[in-house]
């Protein structure tokens, strides 16, 4: 099914794609500095680099979306200008990206047609891709709804619809961010099968095993520059972090002599209805951090995460005062101005437009969270000093790097914001803190700041409840994980007996009892 | 060479400075075409329009004017500027000012004739806030209760508080010696707001009412708990939800005290310059506020320099009819053009415009 005839034989002989000197500046920001890359057909290059190093901006550049402010494209070594996707499209370039590009309220089989030139027949596109998907293992269920879907099953479309355009290069942003370990290795065997038919793949990624596992090729960006390609798989994984960063990256600390006390937030048996039509119910979740603990939920995200968050924080209120209890008080019904004053504080996912105001200054954005419990308002009026002085002492004590004292919070990077908002809410010395995705999208120097603050502010005798898709962060900082599917939360683990592939079960909807047994067959499968 | 717009890292003070006043010179340059196209000297009209107004010598008649006209306009301004800060569509101050100008009439019509204190004027004041609080929370209760457009009902409800106002001054409250005409008697000195100077002038204490509400604005906006709530709603709505500010509660609030300035501009335009109820109060200044908010920024200080700046075109306006015969409908053509190139002007402060060069050279793709 594949008329692209790849010089399997010598891969070396010339690259499919060729990124040529490619800049993109944004303003006074240089996103892509005179970046070289070669793609080789059948090879799996990896595109290695932080958050902010300018991955996401060099692959759209490559599949037409942006277009450069210097250098040029070579597709078979004859230049090339992309004004489109779809002209990057009809070269044979393919995409499948991190944010899916699905329309909720369509059927599988309509999303997939939608993404295809509409000369050829919605049965003809559906026999292909009935061909497809059987080909390369990548089951679909054409007549549901997106919205019903999972993420590695929204994946799954997305992949399929780039295949159904026979593309010679398929590019891949964080492709496994969405997925289980389990989902994960499956995914690795389409892309080693698409290699060995001589398409040549480009993987985004910063989790560096997968990347030793997986691929032939790395080139590592830092900074809006490259910093070297190379063979990841003659390199350590400490190796290509010091590359990604650009020095060591520092351990963090568990705090010494913690003592876990009394219960300080209970959720006891949460059922909630989402407001969004496509939320996910929240069924029976019940869950206890205690002072001096760190509590890890890990879980696929759009399993009721967000819903989790609006509860506890108190954006939406839970059916009964009951179902929520902060420090010994029954919570449920009261606000998220109320909890505060109770002593919880909370970090959602979204720095920008939920944690902060974008265009509002750090002082204001202080004030956000502030206000109800730390001095800043005076019989209604703001005490303008005493925000500036949070914003200075929060600045202080995580580090925050920013131009001026009191910038907008849109003007901050992405690591530096997370500090902010992290820090904003530890230095009112919570009883109980919940922070959601703490480390998503930042550097590896301020997650590790991030994270050594929330373990420090347990050690201190706080409850702090930790919701991360990423399980290297629970496996560093939690000493308990339970896992959330399908809004139901699981009992927790101790985090010594939580491995990755019992994790990735309960991620995948196993029942606990079966996850250990499940995961002995598992391991004789994988030996 | 293409234009683009490009973000800027910070929003720009300088431009959101220098935006207002971007927008109307290029407002002076439209109209003067226009004015060159029907054949009149952009010159001179210019000089009918904003000079003549100002250099008008003693007892400063039309400087007077000026003030009286802005009045309402910034007062109502500074109102519906509260409501659009938080992305709340009242645009309905009109219907609002209708019916605080008939409330407060109520009492004066009722005490006609009887020889009461001026504590009627007072009492008359506080009738017209809050009859155009009232009318102003029906838009705001629909929108939170039932979730209809606060865009929609609050401008229809300027067409039934229009008609409600005609049947009044025709049917009951028709003055009983006034000729048939459709108005009411005219207000007793006590219950009417006296000039400040003697002479031909009309400057009247309302005015002193308004920088009041101007000033008070301005602190409730920048140093208030509450006025930090209607700019997170506005800036960042789910922030706004995170930080635990109720919206529903805000959008009543910001309905209630625009509706409130709204109809308090009503009642001091007719106890003062007009003196008596008649239909001819509807003049749309309810809806020519919409253009100061903006041409203000949003700003109650900048609201009231905008304020002034429109007063000035509608008393030259009136000396252009006279003076250069052109119809006063061009003084709402003038308006229009104006708010147009506020709202063009205002993406400056946060892009900026460049001129690429780089794409003049693309290669079409040889797929």
């Amino acid at each position: 099914m594949l008329d692209a005839t790849p010089q399997a034989g010598s891969p070396r002989s010339e690259p499919l794609l060729s990124a040529v000197s490619i800049s993109k500046r944004y303003g006074d920001f240089l996103a892509n500095d005179r970046i070289d890359l070669d793609l080789f057909p059948a090879e799996i290059h990896a595109l290695l680099g932080e958050n902010g190093a300018g991955k996401s901006t060099l692959v759209k550049v490559m599949y037409g979306l942006i277009q450069p402010s210097g250098g040029e494209l070579r597709w078979m070594a004859k230049k090339v200008v992309l004004s489109g996707p779809s002209e990057a499209r009809a070269l044979g370039i393919g995409m499948v990206f991190q944010h899916f590009t699905l329309f909720e309220n369509l059927t599988v089989a309509e999303n997939v047609a939608l993404g295809l030139p509409s000369t050829e027949s919605f049965a003809a596109i559906s026999e292909r891709r009935e061909k497809t998907a059987r080909v390369y293992g990548l089951p679909l269920e054409p007549k549901r709804e997106v919205w019903r879907l999972s993420g590695g099953e929204r994946q799954r479309i997305e992949i399929v619809r780039a295949l159904l355009q026979n593309p010679k290069l398929l590019i891949l942003d964080e492709p496994t961010s969405v997925l289980t370990p389990q989902e994960a290795d499956l995914l690795f065997v389409v892309l080693e099968r698409l290699k060995s038919e001589g398409r040549a793949v480009l993987y985004i990624s910063h989790k560096l095993e997968e990347v030793k596992r997986l691929c032939d090729t790395a080139t590592i960006l830092r900074g809006g520059k490259k910093v070297l390609t190379c063979n990841p798989r003659r390199e350590t994984a400490a190796s290509l972090a010091r590359m990604m960063v650009g020095g060591e990256v520092g351990e963090v600390k568990a705090a010494s002599g913690r003592s876990v006390a009394r219960p300080r937030l209970v959720v006891d048996k949460l059922s909630l209805a989402p407001d969004d039509p496509h939320g996910t119910y929240l069924e029976e979740v019940s869950l206890a951090v205690c002072g001096g603990e760190v509590v890890g939920i890990a879980g696929v995200s759009g399993n009721g995460q967000d819903e989790l968050f609006a509860a506890l924080s108190g954006e939406r209120r839970a059916p009964a005062q009951a179902a929520i209890v902060i420090d010994g008080k029954p919570a449920g019904l009261l606000g998220v101005t109320e909890r505060r004053r109770m002593g919880a504080a909370f970090v959602p996912e979204e720095r920008l437009g939920h944690g902060t105001a974008p265009r509002m200054k750090l002082s204001e954005n202080a004030l956000l969270t502030g206000h109800a419990a730390s001095g800043m308002v005076k019989k209604g009026f703001i005490d303008k000093l005493a925000t500036l002085v949070h914003v200075d002492r929060t600045t202080k004590s995580f580090d925050v790097r920013k131009a001026k004292r009191d910038p907008e919070a849109v003007s901050l990077s992405g690591g530096n914001l997370q500090k902010f908002v992290v820090g904003r809410e530890i230095l009112r010395e919570p009883g109980v803190l919940v922070v959601s995705q703490p480390t998503w999208g930042v550097d590896a120097g301020a997650a590790a700041v991030i994270r050594q603050a929330l373990i420090d502010l347990a050690g201190r005798g706080a409850a702090v409840l930790v919701i991360s898709q990423d399980l290297d962060e629970l496996a560093e900082i939690a000493d308990r994980i339970a896992v959330m599917f399908h809004g139901r939360l699981s009992a927790p683990l101790d985090a010594a007996e939580a491995t990755r592939e019992k994790l990735g079960l309960l991620m995948g909807g196993a029942r606990p009892e079966r996850a250990a047994e499940e995961q002995g067959t598992k391991h004789a499968i994988g030996a | 060479m293409q234009l683009v717009l490009e973000r800027r890292a910070e929003r720009s003070t300088i431009v959101a400075i220098a935006s207002p006043l971007i927008a109307i010179a290029l407002t002076l340059v439209t109209i003067g075409i226009l004015f060159a196209i029907i054949g009149k000297s952009p010159i001179e009209a210019l000089r009918v329009y904003f000079v003549q107004p100002l250099t008008d010598p003693f007892p400063f008649f039309l400087q007077q004017e000026i003030i009286v006209k802005a009045t309402p306009l910034v007062m109502i301004a500074v109102g519906l500027s509260l409501c659009y800060i938080a992305n709340i569509w009242n645009i309905g101050a009109e219907g609002q000012f209708l019916v605080g100008a008939v409330c407060g009439s109520w009492l004066a019509v009722k005490t006609n004739g009887t020889d009461v204190g001026h504590w009627v004027l007072v009492v008359m004041l506080i009738l017209g806030a809050f009859g155009g609080a009232i009318y102003g929370l029906i838009p705001a209760l629909c929108k939170v209760y039932f979730g209809a457009s606060e865009i929609l009902t609050s401008l229809m409800l300027v067409y039934i508080a229009n008609l409600g106002l005609d049947y009044i001054v025709r049917g009951p409250w028709r003055d009983p010696h006034g000729l048939n005409f459709p108005t009411t008697a005219a207000f007793d000195p006590a219950a009417s707001i006296g000039t400040l100077f003697e002479g031909p002038g009309r400057l009247h204490a309302g005015s002193i009412i308004t920088l009041v509400v101007v000033m008070l604005a301005a602190v409730m906006l920048g140093r208030t708990l509450m006025g930090f709530q209607i700019r997170l709603v506005g800036a960042a709505p789910r922030a706004a939800r995170f930080s635990g500010f109720k919206s529903d509660r805000l959008v009543l609030f910001t309905f209630a005290v625009s509706g409130a300035l709204a109809g308090l501009a009503g009642i001091i335009e007719v106890a003062g310059p007009i003196g008596h109820l008649d239909p001819g109060v509807a003049s749309g200044y309810g809806f020519t506020a919409i253009i100061v908010a903006f041409l203000g920024r949003l700003n109650p200080i900048g609201i009231l320099f905008a304020g002034l700046f429109l007063a000035l075109t509608f008393i030259g306006g009136e000396g252009a009819q006279i003076s250069l015969k052109v119809p006063l409908d061009l003084t709402k053509v003038f308006q229009g053009i104006l708010l147009f190139y506020v709202l063009a002007c205002d993406s400056l402060i946060v892009y900026r415009i460049r001129l690429l060069r780089t794409a003049a050279k693309a290669v079409p793709a040889n797929a």
